[in-house]
C-alpha cells in the first residue's frame, strides 16, 4: 500500500550541521499492517512518519502510495488519505472553536467550499459519534476546544481522524504527553477504532512493552536505519530481553535510551 | 456630532472587519490595508468622474482590494515572505499604482460629482435631515457587510479558515491548502477595505494617495477596544464588536480632535494618541490574562464593569494576546476528564 524505495533524508546538506536522519531505508507497508516503530532518540522515526505523510520530501528515493509516485505530493495532498496524530493534542484541533466547529472541518477531507453543512443531522451524527468515546463530549459541543483536557483532545483528534475515513494512520508518540491513565484510554481507543475501521497503522511509541503488546510487525530503528523488522510468530513471542538482545547482537553496543529504559520498568 | 460619529465609524467598519478577519481569524498581520484602502477610494473616485455606473464603481473598487489581498497572499505564499513584510511590499507598490489610478495626482475632489450619497440624500430630502439619512444608509451597508461576513464564516470554507488561524497543522490535516485559504482570506479582507476606501471617498468629497496612511493602525486599534467590550467565541459577537470598536475609535478620535486643545493637543497628535490607545489596550489585555480573578476585585481595574459573559464557557476566541489562549490551553492539558 505504501512502499519506501531507499529513501533518504539529510538535514542541511553541505554545512557543519550536515545530519543524516534517514539512510537508505527501504519500507513495504501491507494493507491491514500495524506497524509499531521504535528506536532511541534521533534514530530516524519521526523522520520516517513525516516522509510518509508528506512534512518532508526525502533527498534521495520514492515514496509511492498505492502503486503512484507520491514523492513530490505536498502533505496536504496526501493528508486526503493519511491521517496523523502528533505528541502534542494541541496540534489536532483548533482551540478557539468549538467542538462542533472542530469536527465539521475534519469530517470531510478536501477544500470547502462556500456552504454551510453543520445542521441537526451532522450534530446529532457527532453526537452518537462523541457518546462512543464516553468523556461526556456529547454534551459539550458548543464549547471550546480549548476547556478540554490533554487526553480528551487527542482522543477528540482521533475520533475526527478516524470519521474522515483515511486508508494510512500515522501515530506519532501519541499518547507521550498524556499522563498514564489518559494515556491508556487513549491507547485503548486507538486499538478499538483499528479494529472497528481496520485501519492500516503505523505507530511510534517510546513504549517497549507497547511496541510488542500491539501490532501484527515491529520495527526497530537506529541511526537513521531500520535494523530490525519482525513480524507473525516471531513477534508474538517477543519480549523486551529478546529485543534488547537482538538490538546488541545487530548493533555491538547496548541499547540504551532514558525513555526506553524507563519505560521498561512501567 | 453625535451622528457624525457614528456614521463615520460606520463608514471605516467595513474596514475594520477586513482587519479584524485578517488579524483575528486567520492570523496573518496584513498590511496592504494602507494601500488598498486609498485604492478602493482611487478607483470609485476616478469611476465617478468618468461617469460610470455607481454599482460598477464599487464593485471595481472592491475587485481592486481583492487583487492586492491575493498580490500580497501570493508574495507570503511563494517566495516564503514573511506575512509582515509582504503586506508591506504591497503597501508600498501601491502607492505608486493609486497614483496612477487617479491620473498622476495625489488627489481627487469630487465636488459636484454624482455620488452614492447624493442620491441618498435626494431620496431622504423633505422625509428627514441629511445626517439621519446617511446614518441610516450606511448602517444599512454595514449590517449587510457584517451579515455576510457572519454567514461566510459559518460555511465550511469560513470554519476551515477560523481553524487555519488557530491551528495550521490542523487545517493541512484536513487536506485543504493553506496557501489557497490565505489567498481566499486575505483578498477578501481586502475587498472590504477597498469597500470601506470607496465610501470613504464619497463620504469626505475628495479620494487622496494618502487617505490610507496609518489606516492600518486605526483598524486594529478599534479592533482592539472593541474586544474589551465581550468576550465570545460566536463569530457574529466578534463582528459586532469590531463595528461597535470602530464608531468607539471615531468618537475618542472626534474628543481628541475637537477637546484636546485643553491640553495643546492637535490633530497631528492623534496618530500619536492612536499609538498610545493601542499600547494601554495591549497593557489591559496583559493585567487581565495575568490575573483573571483578581479583576473584579482590583479596585480601578480597567476591566472592572465589563461584562464577562459566559466566563465559564468561553474563551476569547481569536483573544487579543495569544497568551489567553495558550494560558487556557496549558492549565487545561493533563487534566483529567
Amino acid at each position: 500500500m505504501i512502499r519506501l524505495e531507499s529513501v533518504s533524508k539529510v538535514f542541511n546538506p553541505g554545512t557543519v550541521n550536515e545530519n543524516t536522519a534517514l539512510r537508505n531505508v527501504s519500507l513495504s507497508v501491507r494493507e491491514g499492517d500495524f506497524i509499531t516503530i521504535i528506536g532511541s532518540n534521533g534514530a530516524g522515526k519521526s523522520t520516517l512518519l513525516n516522509l510518509v505523510s508528506g512534512t518532508f520530501t526525502p533527498s534521495a528515493g520514492k515514496v509511492f502510495v498505492n502503486q503512484a509516485d507520491v514523492t513530490r505530493h505536498p502533505e496536504y495532498k496526501r493528508a486526503r488519505y493519511i491521517g496523523r496524530i502528533f505528541q502534542n493534542p494541541l496540534l489536532g484541533t483548533a482551540s478557539n472553536m468549538s467542538l462542533e466547529d472542530n469536527m465539521t472541518i475534519t469530517y470531510r477531507k478536501g477544500f470547502k467550499g462556500p456552504r454551510i453543512s453543520l445542521n441537526h443531522a451532522m450534530r446529532a451524527f457527532f453526537k452518537e459519534r462523541l457518546e462512543q468515546l464516553d468523556m461526556g463530549l456529547e454534551d459539550r459541543l458548543k464549547d471550546n476546544v480549548g476547556l478540554l483536557s490533554g487526553g480528551q483532545r487527542q482522543a477528540l483528534t482521533l475520533l475526527m481522524m478516524v470519521l474522515s475515513q483515511p486508508e494510512l494512520i500515522l501515530l506519532d508518540e501519541h499518547t507521550a504527553a498524556l499522563d498514564p491513565k489518559n494515556a491508556q484510554i487513549v491507547l485503548d481507543l486507538t486499538m478499538r477504532f483499528v479494529g472497528q475501521y481496520k485501519l492500516t497503522t503505523m505507530m511510534v511509541t517510546h513504549n517497549m512493552l507497547h511496541a510488542i503488546h500491539y501490532g501484527n510487525r515491529l520495527l526497530m530503528m537506529d541511526k537513521g536505519e531500520i535494523i530490525l523488522d519482525v513480524e507473525g510468530e516471531e513477534k508474538t513471542t517477543l519480549t523486551v530481553d529478546k529485543l534488547v538482545q537482538k538490538f546488541h547482537e545487530i548493533r555491538r553496543r547496548t541499547f540504551e535510551s532514558d525513555e526506553v529504559l524507563l519505560s521498561e520498568t512501567e | 456630532m453625535i451622528e457624525g460619529i457614528l456614521v463615520e465609524g460606520l463608514v471605516y467598519s467595513l474596514m475594520v472587519l477586513g482587519v479584524f478577519i485578517t488579524f483575528r481569524i486567520l492570523n496573518f498581520p496584513d498590511l496592504t490595508v494602507d494601500g488598498s484602502f486609498p485604492l478602493g477610494a482611487a478607483i470609485m473616485a476616478v469611476m465617478i468622474t468618468q461617469g460610470s455606473s455607481l454599482w460598477l464603481g464599487l464593485a471595481i473598487s472592491f475587485l481592486g482590494g481583492l487583487l492586492a489581498g491575493i498580490v500580497t497572499a501570493l508574495i507570503h505564499n511563494k517566495l516564503k515572505v514573511p506575512n509582515l513584510l509582504a503586506g508591506i511590499l504591497t503597501m508600498t507598490m501601491l502607492w505608486s499604482i493609486n497614483i496612477r489610478v487617479l491620473g498622476n495626482r495625489a488627489n481627487l475632489p469630487l465636488l459636484r460629482q454624482t455620488t452614492v450619497l447624493t442620491h441618498v440624500r435626494n431620496m431622504a430630502a423633505g422625509v428627514m435631515s441629511n445626517a439621519v439619512a446617511l446614518l441610516i444608509f450606511f448602517l444599512a451597508v454595514t449590517l449587510i457587510a457584517k451579515l455576510l461576513v457572519d454567514v461566510f464564516f459559518r460555511t465550511d470554507l469560513g470554519l476551515t479558515m477560523g481553524a487555519m488561524g488557530n491551528n495550521e497543522q490542523m487545517v493541512i490535516a484536513t487536506g485543504a491548502n493553506p496557501e489557497t485559504l490565505k489567498l481566499i482570506g486575505v483578498g477578501l479582507s481586502n475587498a472590504l477595505v477597498a469597500l470601506s476606501g470607496a465610501f470613504v471617498a464619497q463620504y469626505q468629497g475628495f479620494a487622496d494617495v494618502n487617505l490610507g496612511q496609518g489606516i492600518i493602525i486605526a483598524g486594529l486599534a478599534s479592533v482592539m477596544i472593541g474586544e474589551f467590550l465581550v468576550r465570545s467565541n460566536r463569530i457574529w459577537v466578534l463582528t459586532s464588536r469590531a463595528v461597535v470598536g470602530s464608531i468607539l475609535y471615531r468618537g475618542i478620535m472626534y474628543l481628541g480632535r475637537y477637546y484636546g486643545y485643553f491640553i495643546n493637543l492637535t490633530p497631528n497628535d492623534l496618530k500619536l494618541i492612536t499609538g498610545l490607545l493601542i499600547i494601554v489596550c495591549l497593557v489591559v489585555t496583559q493585567i487581565r490574562t495575568d490575573k483573571p480573578k483578581a479583576l473584579v476585585t482590583v479596585p480601578g481595574a480597567a476591566g472592572d464593569k465589563l461584562p464577562q459573559s459566559g466566563s465559564g464557557e468561553t474563551i476569547p476566541a481569536a483573544g487579543p494576546p495569544s497568551a489567553t489562549a495558550t494560558a487556557t490551553e496549558s492549565g487545561s492539558v493533563g487534566r483529567a476528564p
